[in-house]
């Protein structure tokens, strides 16, 4: 009787990567086959001629060829060269407006809703004012970039924070952390599932602003993934639209996942969603 | 010889009064209240439910303000546990109780000495890796309890810490916790619902009384230690504890 309980134990504790990797494989496959066969069915259907709609077949064999060649992987690179530096960016600006919203309360009432509206406001609103202030440059796709994910990111660190337990705090009090050393043993470690959350948001945001920053600001000999969208809808080329459009939405997943594992962890470490609802 | 008199004294409360709210959600946890309590004193706090146990301790580690009176410790460093076991949960039982040596200034080499120690004394060996959600209730306590030790603090504060232990733990605890007071003459102010638990362990005990919260009795524990929690000198005072607590509730 124990020594079942024991293996049950201890297959829960040490899961089998490859079950696990399956675990998780299996319904995303499904949810791919099940995304294509639809697709598949309205090119067949002739909704729309080929050339505009073209089959996955198609898509499949631009995206193969292109990935093996090099004008891809160079425009893949730019994009994320630019998503790293605006992203980085975002984290530092977030991270001091939302300590110091937090920390004074003059500041709270002055911009605290106003980064919430800033959050709701669509990047692309923002372009015509950074094409004017900055050119069709880099640095305009940079700002718009930085205004996107920087509200996301000051905000989930504020709500982590503000959601701090008092008992906790008390705690941290009684043990004597107070200034820089409340900050760092207490109350960053306790805000950072919010924080993370910030983040995963902010990078959604970030990804968004930069597609569209690309789109408008084309920068000539600079392949970037959005700059590639603009240049197959100018050239009809719709295989090789799609093609783009999958490889960003790849691209946006990844990152997403990485988030989301580390988030994860971070909450399963603390005892947190241990419980199936 | 005045300086003398007054360094016997670790904490002098005088006409403290702290309300909560304001009209008519309005709450006196404690109406003027006056106390002191010697240097190297073990004084236990009894009382019903929400007669404000929790919240002179809350005063007097100075995490709440008081509305009116005074609480003068005489800058004596404050330890204190709480009633529900505050641990961080991002860090492991070890982690919890090294973060409390960190900000008491213990240096970096010493520390995971001194965990491993404190760990031994609450018999928590095994445990310094695991977090606090895969602890049990009284697991959680004996680390909370260590974490308290670990601040080498001179006055410390303890609400409830043993609730929920078996009696087996919780006698070996108040052993613990008897020579540790003694060899650190630390002052002790130790909240509980146990009546003999605080007959066993204090020096003094104080019956609490609700509505406004005051003190409304007091017992000196002539009992010589060593003392065992079922002795029939512990038993006797209980009763007599016990007694005057039910005759407080009739009257309400
Ligand atoms: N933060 C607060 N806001 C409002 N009322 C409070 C607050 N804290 C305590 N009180 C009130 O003060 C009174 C005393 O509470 P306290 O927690 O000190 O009781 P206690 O003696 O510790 O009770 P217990 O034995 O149940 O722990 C209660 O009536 C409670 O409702
Ligand atoms: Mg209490």
């Amino acid at each position: 009787m124990t020594a079942t309980t024991a293996t049950v134990e201890a297959d829960r504790g040490h899961r089998p990567i490859g079950r696990a990797l399956w675990a998780r494989l299996w319904p995303m496959t499904a949810a791919l086959v099940i995304a294509l066969t639809l697709w598949q069915l309205v090119a067949w259907s002739g909704f729309r001629p080929d050339y505009v709609l073209p089959d996955p077949l198609a898509v499949g064999k631009d995206l193969a060829d292109r990935l093996g060649g090099t004008e891809l992987w160079h425009a893949i690179g730019t994009t994320m060269r630019r998503a790293a530096v605006g992203f980085t960016l975002s984290i530092l600006v977030g991270t001091l407006v939302g300590l110091a919203v937090v920390k004074s309360r003059v500041l709270r009432t002055a911009v605290g809703s106003l980064i919430t509206g800033l959050q709701t406001m669509p990047s692309i609103a923002w372009f015509p004012l950074a094409i004017l202030l900055f050119q069709l440059s880099e640095q305009a796709i940079l700002f718009v970039v930085v205004l996107g994910a920087a509200p996301s990111i000051a905000n989930g660190l504020i709500s982590g924070i503000d959601d701090l337990s008092p008992q906790l705090l008390r705690a941290a009090r009684v043990l004597g952390a107070k200034g820089v050393s409340l900050y760092t043993s207490v109350v960053m470690p306790a805000a950072l599932p919010a924080y993370l959350a910030g983040l995963k948001q902010g990078w959604a945001f970030a990804w968004r602003s930069l597609m569209a920053g690309e789109l408008l600001v084309v920068i000539a000999n600079r392949p970037a993934l959005g700059t590639d969208l603009h240049f197959a809808r100018e050239f009809s080329d719709a295989p090789r639209l799609i093609a783009t459009m999958i490889v960003i939405l790849v691209i946006g997943m990844i990152v997403d996942g990485i988030f989301a594992t580390i988030a994860n962890g971070v909450r399963r470490r603390r005892g947190l969603g241990a419980l199936p609802l | 010889m005045t300086t003398l008199t007054a360094a016997r004294t670790a904490i002098r409360v005088r006409g403290l009064i702290k309300s909560f709210g304001h009209g008519r959600g309005h709450t006196v946890a404690l109406g003027g209240l006056d106390l002191d309590v010697a240097e190297g004193q073990f004084l236990c706090l009894l009382g019903r439910s929400g007669c404000g146990k929790s919240t002179l301790l809350n005063v007097l580690a100075q995490l709440d303000e008081p509305t009116a009176g005074s609480v003068d410790l005489g800058g004596r460093k404050v330890a204190m546990m709480f009633q529900d076991a505050t641990l961080f949960p991002w860090l492991t039982a070890g982690g919890n109780i090294a973060l409390a040596l960190r900000l008491a200034g213990v240096p970096r080499s010493q520390r995971s000495a001194r965990v491993a120690e404190l760990l031994e004394l609450a018999h928590l060996g095994g445990l310094q890796q695991k977090r606090p959600h895969e602890l049990s209730g009284g697991m959680r306590q004996r680390v909370a309890l260590v974490r308290a030790l670990a601040q080498d603090a001179s006055v410390l504060l303890m609400d409830e810490p043993f609730g929920a232990l078996d009696a087996m733990t919780r006698d070996v605890l108040h052993d613990e916790l008897e020579r540790i007071w003694r060899e650190r003459r630390l002052t002790v102010v130790f909240v509980t619902h146990n009546v003999r638990e605080a007959v066993r362990l204090g020096d003094r005990v104080l019956l609490m009384a609700p509505s406004p919260g005051r003190v409304d009795a007091e017992l000196d524990v002539d009992v010589p230690r060593p003392r065992r929690i079922d002795s029939p000198e512990v038993g006797e005072r209980a009763r007599r504890l016990t007694d005057q607590l039910q005759a407080q509730g009739s009257m309400t």
